[in-house]
């Protein structure tokens, strides 16, 4: 009992995950500035705004319906902690697994879209509306595919469980490498999912302001940013755990260190992408998720079909 | 070619180079020579035809006869915009400009400067 | 045409796209524009009348500080103005340096408006990096006028600072390291898939349009239209320098921006044959204080396009009126224009695309007895017929034979 509650609250669970969060924060605002040929902030920053948003003052718009308003930031930061019970992280077995898991971490990787889209609607402000509807239309652009793609890597696993799913490669060493195709679909919808360029589209600065965040301010706001910080190390530990199942019957400390290399690895891809493209307009963002990646992961899933059909016999 | 992430290589490259900003306080880069900054006031030569005065576009500076053949300047940095006409009106050069631009003051008292035979410069 | 569907959405006066106060309301239908509306006037700060409290040397720092970016612009503009009611013979010499420093500005404003536009549609890298590159051109200002922004280098009958060769040399080092980045950034504006994406087709401004709606410098002539100060009414010493104007026929933001990187390659090549050319002697003649009665109008090419000063003397000290047209104010008609049919994202960029000024376009003006009857209205006949007096009047100039002579070639 006390064993679990200590997994769930500091190691691997919450506070591990607040503190690889602000961690995987300080990565990408470092690295993209020296991409930009900038110092970039030193790396207590990400903690340092996150106290100064909580010892701001909570401003609550007037015609904003406000529990709704308060408790969003609430719900999207528990989703996403929750769905990284469910990962395996470096071990094959995640800390809690049941089969049909890999829906469960879809759709709580999901929630805090959802949030951000009812916490922006009931604020009420024009600016927050127009994000909100965004980040619910880019939502079903980049969801497609990167349900596609996550689930045929499960396909070819066979499994519905991700502890599964990452038994099957280590037992199969080498046919992650055909999931290449579905790696990168799921990087860029990954992007959509965590709202960066060039899918930044529903808080687009120059355009309105801040989105659906437009109205946070204070704690709540800090909750909101550490969410999708966390959604960052989640969604990047989901990649990871999904498409780069190798090394995982190591010592815990080593594959601690390996875990840790492959969530960096895609948090500075990440990074690189955003700093590299221009934001795009929202047509063009759904054009391009249905006309291109949507295929593409379709591809995939025949793919590894046909693996499955002529190898696993 | 178009294709998109045009900019990759001078990123990578960047990656690997020292940062083009500065650290400033910590480190700073020099003005260059004839950097109009804070005014300097040289009592002696000062013959108090007060040309300065007139062609300053703001009214920051004031010439003050104290005694016979004696003159003080007072400048107020708030005011001041650093266009050094005052250096070219002067027909004595007794206005000079120097490279100081730090001249940032919590006090606003503290922004007026005063020139005279003990005062070089500084807050009266 | 109003329905339930449409929300008004306040794009300014505070924005962080916008840069300066002024307000767009727009009417949105989904993501699409269907109506909007431009509102300016949020920063007059009354530098005409000021003006007229204020010595023309003191004018001089203020109309600098009209625009902190085409501060040499409007200095230029009014100085000239000025010496033309003053009957002024500005040295050759000084005429160049003018140029000089009128050609760095723009280099610096064409490369300012590069990174904007970058940041207004969200890359932010282009903006670090046209912005670090300017930084070379801002150090060289600073060398040779002594400070970064308001130049303080021109004065009433010439320049007021030298160019020794020492810093000719430096500008030269400067030029080239600027030309092969500037290169680069020809090469990115035009191959990379996102930039062209967000720019091509956005903000279109027929020829047709630009030309109805008087818009000027690059937006201008990115729908085709030559229009350059420079070319057709030679200022400084541009008459004697071999430059091309750069026109494209695209009419859309994309075509503004290859307008403005190529001629930032016009521009280095213009600086290299100043420098070349300058001829020996001074930098000023002597200036009167009191600058004789008379008017004068003058134009100059700004970065954002045609800069218009009019000046009016009366014998003293001071001047009796000084009207100052900043480009924004004839390319922001155009702005409605260009956002009919188009998305929200592309608003950012369709107002940034004419690199608007809007505390340099404010201006107020009382027009006397409106809205009463004693108001009337003045023929043209009339008025030519009054023109023609109040030249032989006040100038001393007899139209009255010429005009006969052409009189069929006025419409009367």
């Amino acid at each position: 009992m006390i064993q679990a509650l200590f997994n769930i609250i500091i190691f691997p669970g919450l506070l591990f995950l607040f503190v690889l969060a602000l961690a995987a924060e300080f990565v990408d605002r470092k690295l993209s500035a020296r991409l930009q040929n900038r110092m970039g902030p030193p790396w207590f920053q990400p903690l340092a705004d996150f106290i100064k948003l909580l010892g701001k003052e909570n401003i609550l718009p007037c015609d904003a319906d406000v529990h709704i308003f308060k408790f969003m930031p609430v719900l999207a930061l528990t989703a996403s902690a929750t769905s990284f019970l469910y990962i395996p992280l470096w071990q094959s077995k995640a800390l809690n697994s049941f089969n049909g898991d890999v829906i469960v971490v879809l759709y709580l990787l999901t929630i805090p879209t959802l949030t951000y889209f009812l916490g922006g609607w009931y604020s009420r402000s024009v600016y927050s509306m127009i994000g909100a509807v965004r980040s619910l239309t880019q939502l079903f652009a980049y969801e497609v595919p990167l349900f596609m793609s996550i689930l045929a890597s499960a396909l070819l696993a066979n499994s519905w469980n991700l502890s599964e799913i990452a038994l099957f490669y280590s037992q199969h060493p080498g046919y992650w490498l055909f999931n290449f195709i579905g790696f990168s679909i799921a990087l860029i919808s990954l992007l959509g999912k965590l709202e960066k360029t060039p899918f930044d589209i529903p808080e687009a600065e120059t355009e309105i302001v801040a989105g659906s965040f437009t109205e946070y301010s204070g704690k709540l706001l800090a909750f909101f940013r550490l969410s999708i910080d966390v959604e960052m190390v989640v969604g990047s530990s989901l990649l990871a755990a999904v498409f780069f199942p190798f090394g995982l019957g190591l010592t815990p400390v080593l594959g601690f260190i390996l875990y840790l290399v492959k969530v960096t690895f895609i948090v500075c891809l990440i990074s690189f992408l955003r700093t590299v493209l221009a934001r795009l307009r929202l047509d063009q963002m759904i054009t391009l998720c249905w006309k291109y990646f949507a295929p593409l992961a379709f591809l995939q899933v025949i793919i590894n079909l046909i693996l499955k059909g002529v190898f696993l016999k | 070619m178009i294709r998109p992430g045009r900019m990759f290589k001078q990123l990578v490259s960047s990656f690997f180079k020292k940062p083009a900003t500065l650290n400033y306080p910590a480190e700073r880069s020099g003005m260059p020579e004839g950097f109009r900054g804070k005014l300097k006031f040289t009592p002696d030569k000062c013959i108090g035809c007060l040309m300065c005065m007139r062609d300053c576009p703001t009214g920051a500076i004031k010439i003050k006869k104290i005694a016979e053949k004696q003159f003080e300047c007072e400048i107020d940095l708030g005011k001041c915009i650093y266009c050094a006409q005052c250096v070219d009106s002067c027909p004595k050069k007794a206005l000079e400009i120097t490279q100081e631009f730090e001249l940032a003051k919590l006090d606003r008292k503290k922004l007026t400067v005063v020139f005279n035979a003990e005062n070089k410069g500084e807050a009266r | 045409m109003h329905n339930s569907q449409d929300v008004q959405v306040p794009f300014g006066p505070q924005h962080p796209a916008l840069k300066e106060p002024e307000s767009f309301l727009v009417t949105l239908r989904g993501e699409k524009i269907t109506a909007s509306s431009v509102k300016i006037g949020y920063n007059h700060r009354g530098i005409e009348k000021a003006c007229e409290e204020r010595t023309y040397i003191q004018d001089l720092y203020l109309i600098e500080r009209i625009c902190g970016i085409c501060s040499h612009s409007h200095a230029t503009a009014f100085s000239q103005a000025v010496e033309e009611i003053a009957g002024l013979e500005v040295p050759k010499r000084a005429l160049y340096i003018r140029s000089l420093i009128g050609e760095l500005e723009r280099v610096h404003s064409h490369l300012l408006w590069l990174g904007v536009a970058g940041h207004e549609i969200g890359f932010d890298t282009l903006l670090m990096y046209t912005w670090r590159d300017r930084e070379v051109v801002m150090d060289i200002l600073s060398l040779l006028t002594g400070n970064r922004v308001n130049y303080g280098m021109n004065t009433i009958g010439g320049v007021r600072r030298d160019i020794t060769p020492a810093q000719a040399k430096e500008v030269l080092k400067a030029v080239d390291t600027l030309e092969e980045r500037t290169k680069y950034y020809i090469k990115i504006a035009t191959q990379e898939t996102t930039i062209i994406d967000r720019l091509s087709g956005v903000g279109v401004l027929s020829k047709k349009d630009a030309i109805s709606l008087g818009a000027v410098g690059p937006t201008a002539r990115a729908s085709g239209v030559a229009r350059d100060v420079r070319k057709d009414d030679p200022y400084a010493a541009y008459g004697e320098l071999d430059f091309k104007v750069i026109t494209t026929n695209t009419c859309d933001v994309y075509g503004r921006t290859v307008v403005r990187v190529l001629e930032l390659m016009e521009s280095y090549k213009m600086i290299r044959q100043i420098l070349k050319d300058i001829p020996e002697g001074a930098i000023t003649v002597r200036a009167p204080r009191k600058i004789p009665a008379g008017e004068a109008a003058s134009r100059y090419e700004a970065p954002r396009g045609e800069d218009f000063h009019y000046v009016r003397s009366n014998g003293t000290e001071k001047p009796d009126r000084v009207k100052v047209r900043a480009p924004t104010l004839a390319n922001v008609q155009a702005v409605s224009k260009m956002l009919e049919d188009r998305y929200l994202a592309d608003m950012p960029i369709v107002i940034a695309a004419i690199d608007p000024c809007f505390s340099c376009t404010d201006r107020s003006i009382v027009i006397k007895n409106s809205g009463t009857r004693n108001s009337k209205t003045v023929p043209w006949e009339v008025l030519h017929v009054q023109s023609i007096e109040w030249y032989k009047e006040h100038k001393g100039i007899d139209f009255s034979a010429l005009n006969k002579k052409y009189a069929k070639h006025f419409k009367i």
